[in-house]
């Protein structure tokens, strides 16, 4: 199944669209400083942040809380993240997390 | 040692680490979240007063600032010992503090709603499109439906709508007679009228906001790869709604992972359809040193929540010594009254917001972790399967990284529902530490000091 980065339109939306930078999967996305990540990303119109190990299907933050583990990314390099408890820096990398979290040396 | 250490940073934490500190305890806060405020202050320090709730609100949370607590933000705990070791990550290192006393505050989550559908982005839930709007000020544009039932859900669209956002509309999937039934509680809520007054004041809000309500059920979401329309029945039949976002609510549940871990003593609650800590007048449970205070015992709301804080505090300051049970007992006999006041509303809340007990399509997935659907869980039942424990071996559900806290409650549901006994009768997951997922490098950064 294929993921849309480009949205359709934001739906949570707001006026001011802050002075950080980060980039997810290549593309660059602003944020306002004290953004979760994952708050950050809805704010561009992107739902989706991984694909679930089970069934390759595509999965976005959902609590916004920290319990449904739905909206783990690859942040920095480091999979498993739960972005909405991280909060978004300049220069940050995110990208979508494919199945599980891949183990690095 | 630490005298007392607070697992959240909500009205329940915040005011009984106010309220120790008065009474000289050496006081460790742990929160998961950047800031206090806990979910309904959440970024509190960071908005403008609304009202004056939010001013009482940032009032509490500066006198935390001020009264000498230890706090650590950003801090997941995730294993608590019978010693009074309370381990925690924070930014990729583990920690460990013991204390004399633990108080565990960790307060609500949102019951699933499990329809059809609602894995696909783009669905959330209400209580998630709250924090947004409270953290980052995102409203609502284009077509966001929101479903379910629960103040929350009638908060949340006043709220969007204050905040100049739009909603496609409300699909209220609250049972038909709750109403009714929540009149012969109605003598109770009104020893505390404002939590109607407001509550007609946000109906009618959203009503003059020109926000469709419908009365509606077996509702779906679809869409391919995301969410991309809403189909459920209402009184005209079936309908289907083109959708970009849909916020689903059917009230919380006290948040039990800590304290079923620890292996405290849990009662169900009829009214609130759900597990809780079994708790004394000062909060204390089965297992010692351990006290609950807040919407984790029991659902009561945040003016209830900042009230047994406090009263929780008094007690462990007993507990400790540092003051007599007499002056305990004088400074909570206030407390109790006042949280009484606040208790009242809540047998008619329970009534008007029964939870709606999930029946869900055969279709949908109620372990979001493991994909597991409902129609899985009903044939493992009718293969033998007796519980939620057992299910495990049978599916895996319950078994990914959110360790039950998606579906535990709906598994317990659909099970009893297949074998035709009360859902008390089904043993939720068995709880273990770690509470939360964490890597070997955090468990191994434990050790560098």
């Amino acid at each position: 199944m294929s993921l849309t980065s480009v949205p359709d339109g934001s739906m949570l939306a707001r006026p001011d669209i802050g002075t950080l930078t980060f980039s997810f999967d290549g593309a660059p996305v602003r944020a306002r400083p004290g953004d979760t990540v994952a708050a950050a990303l809805l704010a561009a119109g992107i739902v989706t942040t991984r694909t679930t190990p089970v069934g390759d299907r595509p999965r976005g933050p959902f609590c916004m809380m920290g319990a449904c583990f739905d909206c783990l990314a690859v942040v920095d390099g480091v999979g498993g993240v739960q972005t909405c408890l991280t909060e978004v820096r300049e220069g940050m990398d995110v990208q979508t997390q494919h199945g599980a979290r891949v183990l690095h040396d | 040692m630490t005298d007392l250490a607070i697992i959240g940073a909500g009205p329940a934490g915040l005011s009984a680490a106010i309220e120790a500190r008065r009474h000289g305890l050496d006081v460790l806060l742990l929160d998961e979240n950047a800031a206090p405020g806990g979910r309904i202050w959440q970024a509190i320090e960071r908005r403008t007063a609304k009202d004056k709730d939010d001013t009482a609100a940032q009032a509490t949370v500066a006198e935390f600032r001020a009264c000498g607590a230890r706090a650590t933000f950003g801090a997941t705990v995730w294993c608590i010992e019978p010693d009074g070791s309370v381990f925690w990550s924070a930014g990729g290192k583990a920690e460990v503090a013991r204390a004399k006393q633990v108080l565990v505050a960790t307060g609500a989550t949102e019951r699933p709603l499990p329809v059809p559908g609602w894995t696909l982005p783009g669905v959330m839930t209400a209580g998630a499109a709250q924090i947004l709007l409270k953290t980052s000020g995102l409203v609502p544009q284009g077509r966001v439906w929101l479903a379910g039932q629960g103040p929350l859900l009638l908060l949340y669209a006043v709220q969007a709508l204050a905040a100049g956002g739009r909603l496609a509309g409300v699909i209220d999937l609250g049972a038909a007679g709750a109403q009714r039934r929540a009149l012969s509680h109605l003598g109770g809520a009104l020893r505390a009228p404002d939590y109607l007054r407001r509550g007609l004041m946000w109906r009618r809000k959203v009503a003059k906001g020109g926000v469709p309500w419908i009365r509606g059920r077996d509702l779906r979401a679809e869409g391919d790869g995301r969410l991309a329309r809403i189909r459920f029945t209402d009184v005209h039949g079936e309908r289907t709604e083109a959708a970009d976002m849909l916020l689903l609510h059917d009230g919380v549940m006290p948040s039990v992972q800590i304290t079923r871990a620890l292996g405290c003593a849990h009662r169900w609650n009829t009214a609130q359809r759900s597990w809780a800590p079994q708790t004394d007048a000062w909060g204390r449970t089965s297992v010692a040193n351990v006290v609950v205070a807040g919407d984790g015992g029991g659902i009561g709301g945040a003016q209830a929540a900042a009230i047994s804080g406090r009263i929780a505090a008094l007690g462990i300051a007993a507990t400790l010594g540092r003051i007599d049970d007499a002056a305990r007992d004088a400074a909570a006999s206030g407390l109790w009254r006042e949280q009484a006041k606040h208790l009242a509303v809540r047998p008619f809340l329970d009534a008007l917001f029964a939870p709606l007990v999930p029946a869900p399509a055969d279709d949908a997935i109620v372990c979001r972790c493991e994909e597991i659907t409902a129609g899985r869980v009903r044939e493992a039942v009718s293969l033998g399967c007796l519980g939620a424990n057992q299910l495990k071996a049978f599916t895996r559900a319950g078994m990914g990284p959110c360790q039950g806290r998606m579906c535990s409650a709906t598994v317990c549901e659909v099970i009893a529902d297949a074998r035709g006994v009360a859902v008390e009768t089904v043993e939720p997951y068995r709880l273990r530490f770690p509470t939360k997922p964490l890597t070997l490098g955090e468990l191994a950064s434990l050790h560098d000091g």
